[in-house]
């Protein structure tokens, strides 16, 4: 036993060094940054363009165009036609999409590694030369909305999550969805859209990650080359928005149609980049904190709540430590036949108590560490995933090098710090609760009294 | 001398450039399992998967029967209880997971070569693999969760739509159940029946063993030899009956309070053995199979704005797997959406691709070859693929060349022949029209 640890710690010690050798970072005149991660296991290449906007730059009245933006990316610049980025790419033998997230919107292409001066061409096209035009998007707002409709509207779970974020989040942006709320996606104008971009897509503003069977120095000249010319922009100041501190436990319950209940517990949390020097350690305790209670089948919300008490069909733990903002340490979950809603969530503060109460032991801790360490070599199985973590710290403000600094941030993490963390946090003064009653699905009215389900 | 070297040198570049894919290394355990090896020494990892001719078309008259045993087999094994077999893979870090379908039952595992880390892991996936428990309890737990993820799919538009595509499309056929089952017959399932169904299919010649990681060859001989060895030789079971063709078209409706209306269309479509697989793959590419720039994303999103997704897929299995469509939208706009999916499906039957279709498809799927084997577990999945369906070692070395083969007047002879606009099940799931 203890000479398995030692081996899985030596592997830790050598891992950073190994990973962050082949990185190569480069600023352009412009302000592009483009960092070049080398990975010579097959031919090909991940091209990613991040830049710093997302739904957490908007405002009431324009939810969501970051995201609409996103969309009228593909739908025409100066030199290019509706989806014809697209068509490209396809005929190049690429995979592309894009995505956008409270703090960031992303493209991407995946191709063979000759090719990628294609994207870099096309990238660079639609950094800057974008043309929104009036037909397109007015279609491109119903594609939006069907997007909604599927992802939001017609799923209980989520119109839950989105009602939690609404009532956790008062003035913090995070308080709206990334896809924004119906009645500003009927709404936007194409002028909304053109300020949007003007404002925020720019060199100054972007960070390009490549990573693949590539030279950096060679990638640095082709990004040169097409990002170069560009013109910066003058980027807007981003207003802090700090969250206003909570003053007590909030309860909302959502009525939608549904078979299943289900709830959301949310505790306000600090993040990485909202943290004071001395607590840099606290998000890594909240992120064992996280894997002590949903780090795979053995930690303690399958082993109690699903195994052990029978109480949960299923429960979750989320935490993200590298947002932008100050965010919410979330637990999700649905009971069992015969346990309601208010069981589980005894059940889960229970779990949580104890965290506050006793000291997580070193066999849990070490297995946490264990698949940190493990999931570190794992994750280079993708380059996407690579690019994608580096990309994402660039465009919250962090340092991508902490994707490095992480597995040795959570080694060191002490049982004591878990403990401290779970009494700081996780009290009520900072919890949001969300319930699910579900409503039949045959139109009628009326809550469904089943049995084990409770009424308020 | 000269010319005999330029001859070598000759022969080894054409060896690099033709070698499109993975090494793939095949072979059997004494017991009959068949294995599928490719070395993967880059990073300090292994990829091990055991594939069963046991899925949810194996299932008989309980529908769930394949799903329930199959996820029984990590809830105790060789006296370690459930509590005890997550601790044992997590531990060091390796990742287990277990997962059925309608033709596969799988069992796979990711763990560091570090032999601290593998010895154990190893350990524990043969116990969990060769020496299940079924226990009682945990037999009871898992048959509740069955049912609440039935209630689960009960809410979505979208899960409702695929139970009844499934049903109405397979008829009596065992594609036609879904693999989780229902309420009915998951009330049924007994742990007698589980444990004998194990005992039917989980055998060393049902088997396929695939491994993808930094290990040697004899390593692999080794590791494949050694998993499978607490398992009978056992059977291969017969084939599966042949999927009957749909006689005539037929329209399900069913009520959903969603404000959108899930859409789909199909029919039988191919076996992954199907001598037509490459005209109708790449045909399919262009119609409906290459996201937003397949002929119906173009007609149904581009033009009109009408679904955020829509697609068509040939799902190839055992036996014809569907030929599915879907698309959702707005209630009211459901009608017009189906019209506009069901004319470009009839439009590319009669008209076949254009050449300029073809091209653009051809240098889409095999311009892009490189991305499909990218990774560990991309390969590990091809390996599943060859191995389960008993595809050709090298069929993913002839890949681009026989989709470069495929020409128009092939893609529209297969399809006039194999596709049936006039003979399609349509699901609509979704609320009324406000």
């Amino acid at each position: 036993m203890v000479n398995k640890f030692k081996c899985v710690i030596g592997l830790l010690l050598v891992l950073p060094t190994i990973v962050a050798a082949n990185v190569s970072e480069y600023q352009l005149d412009n302000g592009l940054k483009l960092i070049v991660k080398e990975d010579h296991r097959a031919p090909v290449v991940v091209t990613q363009v991040w830049y710093k906007v997302g739904s957490s730059y908007e405002y009431n009245g324009i939810t969501g165009i970051s995201h609409q933006l996103e969309h009228m990316m593909f739908k025409g610049t100066e030199n290019l036609g509706p989806n014809e980025f697209s068509r490209i790419i396809a005929a190049n033998g690429g995979r592309e999409n894009a995505f956008t997230g409270r703090d960031y919107t992303a493209y991407f292409q995946t191709l063979e590694k000759d090719r990628l001066e294609v994207s870099f061409r096309l990238e660079s096209e639609r950094m800057r030369k974008l043309v929104i035009d009036e037909a397109e998007l007015l279609k491109e707002r119903e594609v939006v909305a069907e997007e909604r409709r599927m992802r939001t509207e017609d799923n209980p779970q989520a119109l839950v999550r989105e009602a939690f974020n609404a009532s956790a989040f008062v003035n913090s942006p995070y308080h709206h969805p990334v896809i924004g709320w119906m009645s500003d996606i009927n709404n936007y104008q194409a002028e909304d859209l053109r300020q949007w971009y003007q404002k925020w897509y720019a060199p100054n503003n972007a960070t390009v990650v490549v990573v693949g069977d590539v030279k950096p120095e060679a990638v640095y000249q082709l990004a040169k080359q097409y990002f170069g010319p560009l013109k910066p922009e003058k980027t807007a100041l981003v207003k802090p928005q700090v969250e206003v501190e909570q003053r007590g436990k909030r309860i909302i319950e959502v009525k939608a149609p549904a078979e299943l209940s289900y709830v959301v517990m949310g505790w306000k949390v600090p993040v990485v980049a909202t943290v004071e020097k001395e607590q840099e350690w606290e998000p890594y305790a909240l992120e064992m904190l996280a894997g002590i209670l949903d780090g795979g089948n053995s930690a303690r919300f399958a082993r109690d709540l699903v195994r052990g008490d029978e109480v949960a069909a299923s429960v979750g733990a989320g935490y993200g430590l590298f947002s932008r903002l100050a965010d919410v340490f979330m637990v999700v979950g649905t009971p069992v036949r015969g346990k309601s809603v208010e069981e589980l969530q005894q059940a889960i503060m229970v779990q949580i108590s104890k965290l506050q109460t006793d000291l997580v032991d070193d066999k849990e801790l070490e297995r946490i560490k264990a698949q940190v360490v493990a999931n570190a070599v794992y994750e280079r199985d993708s380059v996407f995933y690579q690019a994608m973590q580096i990309g994402m710290l660039e465009t919250v403000g962090l340092d991508w090098h902490l994707t490095d600094s992480y597995v040795e941030k959570v080694q060191a993490v002490t049982a004591e710090q878990v403990q401290a963390v779970a009494k700081k946090y996780f009290i009520e003064q900072g919890l949001t609760v969300a319930e699910l009653i579900p409503m039949p699905l045959d139109g009628n009215k009326r809550p469904i009294a089943a049995g084990g389900r409770h009424g308020h | 001398m000269v010319t005999r070297l330029f001859g070598i040198v000759i022969t080894l570049l054409i060896a690099v450039t033709v070698q499109a894919g993975p090494n793939i290394e095949h072979w059997q355990t004494t017991n009959g399992g068949r294995v599928y090896f490719v070395d993967a020494p880059e990073l300090a990892m292994v990829d091990i998967t055991v594939v069963f001719d046991a899925g949810a078309a194996r299932d008989g008259d309980l529908s769930g029967t394949a799903l329930l045993t199959n996820a029984m087999l990590n809830e105790g094994a060789g006296n370690l209880n459930a509590d005890q077999i997550a601790a044992a893979f997590e531990d060091v870090g390796a990742q287990f997971s277990n997962s059925s379908q309608r033709d596969m039952a799988i069992l796979s595992m990711r763990t560091l070569t570090a032999e601290s880390a593998f010895e154990p892991a190893l350990q524990v996936f043969k116990k969990v693999l060769t020496k299940p428990d079924f226990p009682q309890a945990s037999f009871e737990r898992l048959k509740k969760q069955m049912l609440i993820g039935l209630q689960a799919k009960k809410q979505s538009p979208a899960a409702v739509a695929s139970r009844a595509f499934y049903s109405n499309l397979f008829g009596d056929h065992p594609y036609a159940a879904m693999p989780a089952g229902d309420e009915q017959s998951v009330n049924q399932l007994s742990l007698a029946s589980l444990k004998a169904f194990y005992k039917d299919y989980y055998v060393a010649s049902n088997a396929i063993v695939v491994l993808v990681g930094a290990i040697e060859s004899q390593q692999a001989k080794d590791i494949a030899q050694q998993l499978l060895s607490d398992l009978p030789t056992g059977e291969k079971p017969e084939p599966l009956p042949k999927v009957a063709q749909l006689a005539n078209a037929k329209t399900v409706t069913i009520e959903h309070p969603s404000s959108q209306t899930h859409v789909l269309m199909g029919q039988p479509g191919i076996s992954r053995r199907d001598s037509d697989y490459f005209a109708l793959y790449v045909g399919n590419h262009i119609l409906g199979g290459s996201g937003l720039v397949s002929q119906l994303s173009n007609e149904i999103r581009e033009k009109r704005g009408l679904s955020y997704s829509v697609y068509s897929y040939f799902r190839p299995m055992h036996e014809k797997g569907p030929y599915q469509f879907g698309l959702q939208t707005r209630n009211d706009q459901a009608q017009e959406a189906l019209k506009v999916m069901q004319e470009t499906l009839q439009k590319f039957i009669t008209n076949g691709p254009t050449e300029e279709e073809l091209l653009a498809a051809k240098q889409n799927i095999t311009g892009g070859f490189a991305l499909r084997v990218d990774s560990n577990s991309k390969i590990a999945d091809y390996l599943a693929m060859i191995g389960f369906y008993d595809l050709p070692l090298d069929y993913l070395e002839t890949f681009k060349a026989k989709v470069n083969a495929v020409t128009v007047a092939q893609i529209k002879e297969a399809y006039s022949r194999r596709v049936q606009a006039d003979k399609m099940i349509t699901v609509l799931v979704g609320g009324k029209a406000e």
